[in-house]
Order: structure tokens, then C-alpha cells, then sequence
């Protein structure tokens, strides 16, 4: 079937609107983290109470929210902080508003971008007649949809709107690339790729990689935040302070990351073993250790490392962060430099 | 989650009363040694038995695992033997001519098939063995345990709460039971507590997965010596018979009998191809298909069948794949001497391009052998810069061969033996080059014959490969992602619940909670609702503690804030 050109070019429209709108959003995601009073917004009484007494000497009831006013004995030092006191205590009543407010507007860019991201994908996939998810660029929109879409979900259910920042700025890092660099015209498949299997295979690829992008921001992020904790206890210099004090604490943020990965864990699973029926199909052998497979097996591996990482005594924390950080690399690169340099399987040879 | 402010507290100390705590050197949350435990080596059984301890610590499985993924990288980014395409091993031979061979040499041409990559192999499935096994006979037993007797101090729990009932502790413990049995708990039913548990399928995941990837790895290794893959090029109207010399290539596994081959045969009828013909992916393909009729056995009746990517034919275990494809141009030769020679030859696509390369030996041509090297340009033009002719299309629109063709000796007879695709012209000399198209015939000079083009047939690859071990290896996949989502989707956790008289003679409920390895969090939430339920279950009286406590006008959540002050430690979750 010919390819729909004016679909194609709606597009490639729409991508461009959605990269303008999660840039505005990224621009109120920071403002909000540079600004907003974030002990009363993130309304967490028990985190604030096991920690504002110990680090700030503050009050809780600082915070203005009268459900947390409990005082407790001094939290030990591995809570990170999440707000500097003399922040917290400058800060002004309709300074505090207008902050929320941007933080709104900045979850409400973000979900116009991520509506016209959908626009773009689905246009592009209906412009050729399959999924649209059959090439770099394609690909590339299609797991940064992923990532934003987990991070809205995420952040409407678990209040985790803080990952915005420092994810928003990859997904359009991202996107620039894609419609810079990795652009290809809307064109249909070849033979090989025309199969159920492997829509099933690149779908739960795509999905994995959009999550594991977030559970590597909500890894970098608990990285810095421990550093900062450990800096706070022992006094010494760090640098980044700035950006830990816009980031919840280390704990959290631990907490956030290991349930990202053992989210998308099973999916990765899924996403190799579907691949790996797909081969099976197109060329008779599941696994041909082909440049692709053995980094996608790679990636596996490390994963399942930081899982059991997370899991043992003296591995967890810092150390498991560093492993599922190196998983997310594995699969950078994968997706950049196998699939750009290193021929195989899957840059069809023979065909 | 948290859209329930977080009342309930947490303990750091929970190890006094948690049977659930990791403690080192000592079986962890798995049920696994982390470290092998220390032992004298003072004889050679106690060295064997702590070499045994160390390969099946977890840290050994791990470090195998970790291992097997490094190894596994060079095999990503040297060219490999057995990869998609191993000319590049020798490229790789002419480009580094010192280095190759040192590489070659520890096996990084061949890692996947490399002897240390086998013992890493095998290495791991021994210490995962080691690893697992023992930890199902445990698991086996603890599926059937009861939950554990409650803890002295219930309100030293990381999750509790307590409150004062109207009832009777007896029938408050009935209620109770008969509220967590409910709610799936396995609980039973103690003198004066009710202790309770739930999520057992979270280890028995863990396990399936673990047991599932232990199958995995020996359904792999075993079932490869009793598989075989082969390629064949077929031409249309050509057929081929499953037997090990109809192959081009043929590689069995140590334990297939070579002459027992599935007995199943096929003819292609016609291949056909299409392309891309608009200015987008112009030339790209469309559809492969390779029309062949095909018979299980030589007394089966014949069968029609459509062999494309994607769509192998499967028959008695084994699967036809269709390869690649190509053209064979028809040649017509006549030598000095009157002898026809009728020869159809496959041309190999050449990469980048769409051009097909091929050679014609006559080694019994007189008096001279004869040998043409040609390109077949299924879309003949004229490249505009060069002025050479050119293939610009995939499809035989406008077909086309350029051929040299050469007299002298083929150098067949000197025993090294010759790619049929390669023609060796050091000792042949060139008689003449020409464009033909179908039809034509030139006059070769000084009366050594004449070559006609008649035509062309298309013609297909095809890998056929059998793998019995396919299905399980499927279905142990399919159990590790199953187990997967057990392991890491529910979580296990205890609950208990002791109902006594204070002194007032009034009763106290009090209950505590607890979860294994609660890293992906979620609990306080859970048990708060639960709690929530329960106080709906057994109602507390108007002399509650926790309301008292509360008489600041908090909301109903604060009740399960505990009655003891306790030091909170761990920063609470959020999520
Ligand atoms: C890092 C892991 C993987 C990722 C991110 C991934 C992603 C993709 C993507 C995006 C495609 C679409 C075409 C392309 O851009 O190349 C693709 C195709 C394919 N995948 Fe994977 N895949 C991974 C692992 C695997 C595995 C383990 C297999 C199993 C054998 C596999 C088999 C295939 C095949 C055969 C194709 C079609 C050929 C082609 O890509 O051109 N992939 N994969």
C-alpha cells in the first residue's frame, strides 16, 4: 500500500508541536523545582516528620500542614534532605502559590506534548499501514512516548512529579535527535519485518527502554541525593547541592528507582524472548548470538544483577545504583552504537 | 499510593523479632548463602566441600552471570565464524595482520563457541544448579509451614497499631481469624493471638524462575547435539530431497544420525519478488514468496505451499526458511570444436548494489577450457559519470549481462579446491567483453566458439533446520516470565494479631505487621487499609487509645499510629 504523504507530513507537524510543549513544560518542571515550596506540596508528613526536626531544627508545622505536627525523636543520618531549611523558612505565602501553580501548568505542557506525541506516532503509523515503530527514528519516538507516558502515570499515582525536571530534558534531548539526526521519510516495511512477532518484540522493547530511561533518571537522581545526605552528616563540600535540594530524599528516590525497575524487568524479559520467537520465525535459530541479541542479553544480565544487587546485604544503595545505571548503558548502547556501527542480523545483510 | 498520609509507624530494629531478616553468612531472603561460609582447608575433603560452598554461593552465581555478559562482548564486536557473515573474518585477517592471529588464536573469532565460554557456561549452570536445588527441597517444606508464632512485643513491629474492643478477646480473635482467612491469608488460630500470613507465591515464583532458567541453559546446551541446520540454493523448477548431500552446507549436531534425515523433498515452482517502485525506499522489497510443491515422504501425496520471511515450511520437527535469493542467467555455449554446453548459474546478489556476480567454468571445453565472469543487471542502464553499465533496479525489468570471457587452463586440476563462484584467470587469457541481453549471441574471437544468453531463471535459498529441543526451552521461557512477575509482582508479609485484658478488664486488640523484603514499598498502604477493614470488623469501643491520643481532631488515619513511642528511624516511603 502507497504511503499516505499528507498523514506522513501531519506527522512530522504534530512531533514538532509536542517537542514546543514538553519544552514549556521542562521550563515550569524546573521553575517549580527552583521555587516551589516542595515539603507542602509533596505532602508527606511522615518523611517530614522523621526528618525536618533532625536536619533544620524547624518545625514541621513549618510546612503548614497541620497533619504532620507530630515531633519525634532525630532521624539518623541516612535521610537525605529534601528542602534547605533557610528555603523553607523564606519562603513566602503567595511565593509558594504561584510555584504551585507552575507546577500545574508545567504537568499540564507535559500532558498537551505527550497528546500530540500520540498524535505524531499514530498519524506516522496509519501514514504507512503498521505499527510505526520500524526504524531508529520511529523507535525513538515511540519509547520517549513510553518514558513520558510512565512519568505521567507515576506522577499522578505516586506524586513523583519531582522526576520531571531531569527527565523532561532527556525525552526532548531526544526527540531533537530524532527529528534531527534520525529522520527518515514514512516508507513501509521490508519482508523480514513484517511480522506479529516482531510488532510484539519492538512494542515490549520500546515500552522497557521508555521505563528503564525513567528508572535510570529516578537512579541518577538517588545518586545524587545520597551524596548529599552523606555530605550533610559528615560536612564535607559536595557539589550538585543545588540539585539535591530540589529532589526528595535519597530513600525515596531508591525506592522510586527499584520499583521502575522491577517493573519493566519482566517486560525486558518478554520484550528479548519475543524477539528471540521472532528469529525463530524469520530464520529458524531463537538465538544467534548476533550483535543485537548479545546486548540485549547483556542488558538482561546486568539487570537481573541490580535486582539481586538490591536484594543482598552491602550491595544495596550506591552500589546497586552504579549496576542499574550500567544497564541502562547497555542499552544505550545498543540502541546507538550496535545498531549504528556494527552490522548483523538485524541491518538485513542478506535480504 | 500515599493519598493516605502516612501514619503508620516503622521500626529499624525489627531483627528481634523478624524471622525475615537477612543475616550474613547465613541463609539470606533467598533462602541462599550470600558467601561461602569459611572453612579450614586443612584436608581435601574439607577443600572440596568448601570449593562446593563457594561455586554455589549466590555471589559465585552472579559473578559467573556477570562474567558470561562480558565474554559475551568481544563475540558483539569482532567479526564472528559462525555470524551473519564470516568473509569478515577474513577482511578482519587482511586489515590487522598481527593481531588476528593472537585473537585467533584464544578463540575471539569463534567466543560463542570458544571452550572458556563453555566453561563459563557450564560453570554457571553447575553453581545455579548448586544454588537452587537445595533451596527448592527448603521451599518445598516451607510452602506448607504455618505462619510463625507472634512476637512478644507486637508494637515493636515496623507496622502496628492497637485499640480497645467491646468484645470478648476470644470471639475478637475469631473475628479476626475468620476477617485475614477472608482476605487470603493463611492464618491460624493461637491461644491468645492469631498469627498470619500471605504472599508464599512470591517464593515459589522466585523458584520457577530460577528452576525455569536452569532449563533453559540445559535445554540449550543438550538439545544442541541433536540439531542440524543446512542451506541449499534452489533454482526455479529445480527440487531438493532432505539428505545430507543435497545440502550446500550442512551442520549437525554430535548426535544426529546423518542418515536418518526426515525424508521430506521439494521442487520451487517460481520465485517472486516485489519492490518498492514509488521515490520513497525506491527498490526496497515488499514481498518474497518461493512457490514450491512439496511431499513429507516419497509415498505422500504433493502438496502446494507459499514458503516467505516469516513463514517457514515446517514438517517431521524440521523448518524450511526462506534465505536468499537471486538470479541464474541461461547460458548457451558452443566451443571451437561444435560441443554445447547448457548452463543455468545461480549469480550471488552483491552487496550495496543490484547486481548479481557469477562465473561459468567449461572444463571440458576444446581445445581450450572456457571460463565467463559476469554480472547479471536485472535493470541494465548506463551510469551517467562512469559510462559503465549498471543495475538500477532489483526487479528483471530490463535484464541484462556483462561478461568476460576467457580460453586457457582453470587451474581445476592443481587440487586446491575452487569457490564455484570464483574464477582463478592468472593462467586463462581474455577473449571478450560484451553486454548481451536475452536473446543475443556473440562470435568469439579466433573461432573458439560462440555464447548465447538465453534467458534467466530466478533462484532461492534455503536454511532448514531442526531443533528438537525448541519446545523446551519455549515452555521454560514462558515459566521464567511467569515466575518473574510472581517474584517481583506480590509480596510476602506477616501479620499478627493478639487480643488481651488490661488491667481495667477492658480488651486490648493490638496488631503488627510485617513484610520480607518490602523494597518496591506499598505496605503501609496495605496494612493501613486492612486495618481500616478490621476496625470495621472488630469495632473499637469509645475508650480507644489511639482517638484519645488524637483528640486534637486528626483524621481516622491516625489510629494506627502505636501506642509505644518508638524511635523512628528509617525516613518513611513515599510512593
Ligand atoms: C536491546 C535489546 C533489543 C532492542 C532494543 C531491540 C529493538 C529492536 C528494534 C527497535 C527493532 C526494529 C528494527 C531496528 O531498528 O533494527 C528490532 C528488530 C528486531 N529484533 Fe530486536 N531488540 C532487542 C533485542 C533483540 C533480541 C534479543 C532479539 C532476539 C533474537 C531480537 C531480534 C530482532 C529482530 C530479528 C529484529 C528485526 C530485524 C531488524 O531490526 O532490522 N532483538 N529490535
Amino acid at each position: 500500500m502507497p504511503v499516505d504523504v499528507g498523514l506522513a507530513r501531519l506527522s512530522n507537524d504534530l512531533i514538532y508541536g509536542g517537542i514546543l510543549a514538553y519544552s514549556v513544560g521542562f521550563l515550569c518542571f524546573a521553575m517549580d523545582a527552583a521555587f516551589g515550596n516542595h515539603v507542602s506540596e509533596a505532602k508527606q508528613p511522615a518523611r517530614a516528620r522523621a526528618k525536618v526536626p533532625a536536619l533544620a531544627g524547624v518545625g514541621a508545622a513549618s510546612s503548614g500542614s497541620s497533619d504532620i505536627a507530630v515531633s519525634e525523636p532525630a532521624a539518623p543520618a541516612s535521610s537525605g534532605p529534601f528542602t534547605s531549611p533557610s528555603r523553607s523558612g523564606r519562603m513566602s505565602r503567595w511565593g509558594s502559590a504561584i510555584a504551585r501553580r507552575v507546577g500545574a501548568v508545567a504537568v499540564l505542557f507535559t500532558l498537551a506534548g505527550w497528546a500530540l506525541h500520540a498524535g505524531a506516532i499514530l498519524t506516522r503509523g496509519l501514514s504507512v499501514h503498521r505499527l510505526p515503530w520500524g526504524n531508529m527514528y520511529e523507535f525513538t519516538l515511540a519509547l520517549t512516548f513510553a518514558a513520558v507516558t510512565a512519568f505521567l502515570a507515576i506522577s499522578t499515582r505516586h506524586r513523583a512529579r519531582y522526576l520531571g525536571v531531569f527527565l523532561m530534558a532527556p525525552v526532548v534531548l531526544a526527540l531533537g535527535i530524532a527529528v534531527l539526526v534520525l529522520y527518515v521519510p514514512a516508507a513501509p516495511l521490508m519482508p523480514a519485518l513484517q511480522s506479529y512477532w516482531l510488532a510484539i518484540h519492538v512494542s515490549a522493547a520500546t515500552i522497557a527502554f521508555g521505563v528503564f530511561a525513567v528508572g535510570a533518571v529516578a537512579t541518577l537522581m538517588f545518586l545524587v541525593a545520597d551524596r548529599y545526605a552523606a555530605a550533610i552528616t559528615t560536612g564535607k563540600p559536595v557539589r550538585f547541592t543545588s540539585l539535591a535540594r530540589i529532589m526528595p530524599d535519597a530513600e525515596t528516590l531508591d525506592r522510586m528507582a527499584y520499583r521502575l525497575h522491577a517493573f519493566v524487568f519482566p517486560i525486558w524479559t518478554f520484550a528479548v524472548i519475543a524477539g528471540a520467537i521472532w528469529a525463530e520465525y524469520a530464520w529458524g535459530h531463537y538465538w544467534q548470538w548476533d550483535p543485537k541479541e548479545t546486548w540485549a542479553f547483556i542488558t538482561w544480565i546486568v539487570y537481573a544483577g541490580y535486582l539481586h544487587a538490591r536484594a543482598t546485604a552491602g550491595w544495596r544503595g550506591r552500589k546497586a545504583a552504579y549496576v542499574a545505571l550500567l544497564g541502562f548503558g547497555t542499552i544505550l548502547f545498543n540502541f546507538f552504537v550496535v545498531n549504528i556501527f556494527i552490522s548483523g542480523m538485524h541491518s538485513y545483510a542478506g535480504l | 499510593m500515599s493519598e493516605t498520609p502516612v501514619d503508620v509507624r516503622e521500626n529499624p530494629d525489627t531483627s528481634a523479632v523478624s524471622g525475615l531478616d537477612t543475616v550474613p553468612e547465613a541463609p539470606d531472603e533467598y533462602g541462599t548463602r550470600q558467601r561461602a561460609p569459611k572453612t579450614s582447608v586443612s584436608s581435601v575433603f574439607s577443600f572440596l566441600r568448601w570449593a562446593w560452598y563457594s561455586l554455589t554461593s549466590m555471589r559465585t552465581a552472579l559473578i559467573l552471570l556477570f562474567l558470561l555478559a562480558l565474554a559475551s562482548v568481544p563475540g558483539s564486536i569482532l567479526p564472528q565464524r559462525g555470524g551473519s557473515d564470516p568473509f569478515r573474518v577474513n577482511q578482519y585477517y587482511l586489515d590487522h595482520p598481527t593481531l588476528a592471529p593472537i585473537l585467533d588464536h584464544v578463540g575471539l573469532f569463534n567466543v560463542f563457541g570458544s571452550v572458556w565460554f563453555a566453561a563459563i557456561y557450564l560453570l554457571l549452570f553447575v553453581s545455579l544448579a548448586g544454588c537452587v536445588l537445595p533451596r527448592s527441597k527448603r521451599h518445598l517444606k516451607a510452602m506448607r509451614l504455618r505462619p510463625p508464632a507472634a512476637p512478644k512485643n507486637i508494637g515493636r513491629l515496623p507496622f502496628s497499631t492497637s485499640w480497645f474492643t467491646e468484645l470478648e478477646p476470644d470471639a475478637a480473635l475469631d473475628k479476626v481469624h475468620a476477617f485475614l482467612r477472608a482476605k487470603h491469608f493463611r492464618a491460624d488460630r493461637a491461644p491468645s493471638s492469631v498469627n498470619a500470613e500471605k504472599g508464599y507465591l512470591r517464593e515459589t515464583g522466585n523458584l520457577l524462575f530460577h528452576l525455569a532458567l536452569l532449563v533453559v541453559l540445559l535445554g540449550v546446551a543438550v538439545t544442541a547435539g541433536f540439531s542440524y541446520n543446512g542451506s541449499v540454493l534452489v533454482k526455479e523448477h529445480d527440487a531438493f530431497t532432505n539428505t545430507v548431500i543435497s545440502y550446500d552446507a550442512f551442520t549437525p549436531g554430535r548426535f544426529v544420525d546423518r542418515a536418518k534425515l526426515p525424508p521430506f523433498s521439494f521442487t520451487l515452482n517460481k520465485f517472486e519478488a516485489t519492490y518498492h517502485r514509488g521515490d520513497n525506499a525506491r527498490g526496497d522489497a515488499d514481498t518474497f514468496d518461493a512457490y514450491v510443491t512439496w511431499q513429507p515422504n516419497l509415498d505422500a501425496p504433493a502438496r502446494e505451499y507459499d514458503v516467505r520471511v516469516n513463514h517457514p515450511l515446517s514438517t517431521q520437527g524440521t523448518n524450511v526458511y526462506l534465505g536468499g535469493h537471486g538470479y541464474a542467467p541461461h547460458f548457451i555455449i558452443r566451443d571451437a570444436a561444435g560441443h554445447t554446453f547448457d548452463q543455468t548459474v545461480p549469480f550471488l546478489p552483491q552487496k550495496g548494489t543490484y547486481q548479481y556476480q557469477g562465473v561459468v567454468k567449461l572444463p571440458d571445453a576444446k581445445p581450450d577450457q572456457l571460463g565467463i565472469t559476469g554480472f547479471f543487471l536485472p535493470t541494465a542502464s548506463v551510469d551517467p559519470t562512469t559510462r559503465q553499465p549498471i543495475s538500477i533496479f532489483p526487479a528483471a525489468d530490463n535484464p541484462a549481462v556483462v561478461i568476460g570471457v576467457f580460453s586457457g587452463n582453470l587451474g581445476l586440476d592443481t587440487g586446491v579446491p575452487q569457490s564455484v563462484y570464483e574464477l582463478d584467470t592468472s593462467k586463462l587469457t581474455r577473449l571478450t567483453t560484451a553486454v548481451m541481453r536475452p536473446g543475443d549471441t556473440i562470435t568469439l574471437p579466433g573461432g573458439e566458439g560462440t555464447v548465447t544468453f538465453a534467458g534467466f531463471e530466478e533462484w532461492a535459498s534455503f536454511n532448514i533446520t531442526h531443533d528438537p529441543g525448541k519446545p523446551i526451552v519455549l515452555v521454560a521461557v514462558c515459566a521464567m516470565v511467569l515466575g518473574l512477575l510472581a517474584s517481583l509482582g506480590i509480596r510476602r508479609r506477616r501479620v499478627w494479631v493478639r487480643a488481651s485484658r488490661d488491667f481495667a478488664g477492658r480488651t486490648l486488640v493490638e496488631v503488627g505487621g510485617l513484610t520480607r523484603t518490602d523494597a518496591s514499598g506499598g505496605f503501609d498502604d496495605e496494612f493501613a487499609r486492612l486495618m481500616t477493614s478490621l476496625r470495621t470488623a472488630v469495632p473499637a469501643d469509645d475508650g480507644d487509645p489511639a482517638d484519645h491520643r488524637d483528640a486534637g481532631g486528626a483524621d481516622q488515619r491516625a489510629d494506627f499510629v502505636a501506642t509505644v513511642p518508638q524511635p523512628v528511624a528509617a525516613p518513611d516511603k513515599e510512593d
